[in-house]
């Protein structure tokens, strides 16, 4: 079964990517998370993102365009990155999940994957 | 003939449905289906049995048929079918039986108590999957609306099918939280069958299917002591079920019960449960409520209550389980213990709107009322406590007190 993580983090932490304090913990932290990842054989995918002030959105509203900077939702903890997992189950996602650097400062949502639409 | 076949399914349903139902959704994690699966083969044995017999073992006959349609359905179903999974019903379908069948039961258990699982739902759809009660009833038991408590039920269906929630006993670490909800419905499948026992047509199975799951969680945890609890308080309530009717069946109140009536074999076995559970120095609600039970039981050799010892366990337990039907009969101990009066103002602290409906609270508010002296008050309280009375038996206890 393919589950998606959905990373986010609180504000300050995505500045830590950049501090030359906190950089090497941060980048350090999710380095060991992804080599486990790639060790267990279970990545379908996944990416880190860009900051949420790179963030652009838009929406069709009443036939009109509508692009605006930031992302959709004004919130504490944004989206950081994401991964696509296969494994057997809910739970074996959720202990992956559970050993993120984002569970421990942010949250992870984790989601199953749709199955492809029958032809 | 047919009735005769009638009966037969009806029996297999009543012991099996729960059995059925886990060993169908441990494959493809959908509740729902496996139960529309069931009651497809049900209805097959009701149209088959007649004619050809009934099968050296239906559970196995049941089994398979239901196994054969639940694959249909999920082949038919196409936007979810994933090829492994019928593959394995089809294997499951044509593999020799094994001689018994293996018990999923604690699995599904365990699976509908998953934090996954939105907290409300999670003994209700124990009850219903695993106990095979309907969504009526576990309503009744709920306080709750059918409607609501249906759909309630169908929305943790689907998320246990969809979100992909792992059929098996939790890992150690996971166990303490999910165990206690494993247990809270075990007990109030206990507490719907305690019910009926006063009903016309009681539900004598429920109870012992109840004791059962609790002897499997305790042989499965032999360490967890509130499980051990559940059991001992169980095995105290059903010694005493021979005497909560009398010769014409009528009500016996528990302080006018013939002790002699009490088996004294599931007594001896309830102590031994409570004396282990308490090794454990892991106490908690179910082996508070025990001690309560054994206080009761006590009286068989001691010919008295103890009632102190239970103004004592009753405090403990409104801390541990502060739950309506625990602060109500706290009231009824105080008021028996310390006066009519003290009794009275434990109720009057109870909020209103959540009593209102609750029949123990008319009836202990009628009986104290009635020891103060407050007649009128009483008279009233009674009325309002044999309204909400369905039971016969109860019912007609109550109006013989009339006046």
């Amino acid at each position: 079964m393919q589950f998606m993580l959905i990373m986010t983090e609180p504000g300050q932490v995505f500045a830590e990517r950049n501090l030359p304090d906190k950089a090497p913990a941060y980048w350090g932290a999710w380095n060991t998370y992804i080599g486990a990842l790639g060790q267990a054989g279970i990545i379908v995918s996944g990416n880190g993102l860009q900051p949420p002030d790179t963030a652009t959105t838009v929406r069709i509203r009443d036939g009109k365009r509508e692009v605006q900077d930031g992302p959709f939702a004004d919130t504490k903890e944004q989206l950081g990155g994401y991964f696509i997992l296969e494994v057997p189950d809910l739970d074996t996602a959720l202990d992956w999940a559970a050993q993120s650097p984002a569970a421990l400062v942010g949250a992870v949502e984790v989601r199953p994957v749709l199955p492809p639409m029958p032809k | 003939m047919t009735d005769s076949a009638r009966q037969a399914a009806e029996r297999v349903a009543r012991a099996s449905y729960g059995r059925l139902v886990a060993l169908l959704a441990a494959r493809t994690r959908d509740i729902a289906a496996a139960e529309d699966a069931l009651a497809e083969a049900f209805r097959r044995a009701l149209e088959r049995w007649p004619e050809a017999g009934v099968p050296e073992r239906p559970e196995a006959w049941l089994l398979t048929v239901a196994r054969r349609a639940h694959g249909a359905a999920r082949r038919h179903g196409a936007v979810q079918a994933d090829a492994r999974q019928t593959l394995l019903l089809v294997q499951d379908a044509v593999a020799p039986q094994a001689e018994a069948l293996p018990d999923a039961r604690l699995k599904l258990l365990f699976v509908c108590a998953h934090p996954a699982i939105e907290e409300a739902a999670r003994t209700p759809l124990m009850l219903q999957t695993v106990l095979g009660l309907d969504a009526a009833r576990i309503a009744a038991a709920f306080v709750t609306a059918p409607s609501a408590m249906a759909q309630r039920l169908v929305r943790a269906k689907t998320k246990i099918r969809d979100a992909g929630i792992r059929f098996e006993e939790p890992a150690p670490e996971a166990l303490p939280e999910r165990l206690s909800a494993v247990l809270a419905a075990i007990y109030a499948a206990y507490g719907t069958a305690w019910d009926s026992a006063l009903e016309t047509a009681p539900d004598t199975g429920l109870a012992e299917e109840a004791i059962f799951l609790a002897r499997l969680l305790v042989a499965l945890l032999p360490g967890a002591a509130e499980a051990r609890g559940l059991l001992a308080l169980m095995l105290y309530c059903q010694a005493r079920q021979p005497a909560r009717r009398g010769p014409d069946g009528g009500f016996v109140p528990l302080s006018e019960q013939d002790s002699r009536l009490w088996s004294r074999a599931l007594i001896i076995e309830a102590e031994g449960q409570l004396t282990t559970a308490a090794r454990a120095l892991s106490f908690g609600r179910f082996q508070t409520e025990a001690a309560i039970q054994s206080v009761h039981c006590q009286r068989a050799l001691t010919g008295r209550t103890n009632l102190a010892a239970l103004v004592t366990l009753y405090d403990l337990l409104a801390q541990q389980a502060p739950g309506i039907g625990v602060l109500v009969s706290r009231a009824a101990v105080h008021g028996e213990a310390a006066g009519a009066e003290r009794g009275l103002a434990l109720l009057d602290a109870l909020e209103p709107a959540r009593v209102a409906a609750y029949q123990p609270f008319w009836a202990v508010r009628a009986h104290l009322l009635r020891q103060a002296g407050r007649q009128a008050e009483a008279t009233a309280a009674l009325e309002r406590a044999i309204a909400l009375t369905q039971a016969p038996a109860l019912r007609a206890y109550l109006s013989a007190q009339r006046g």
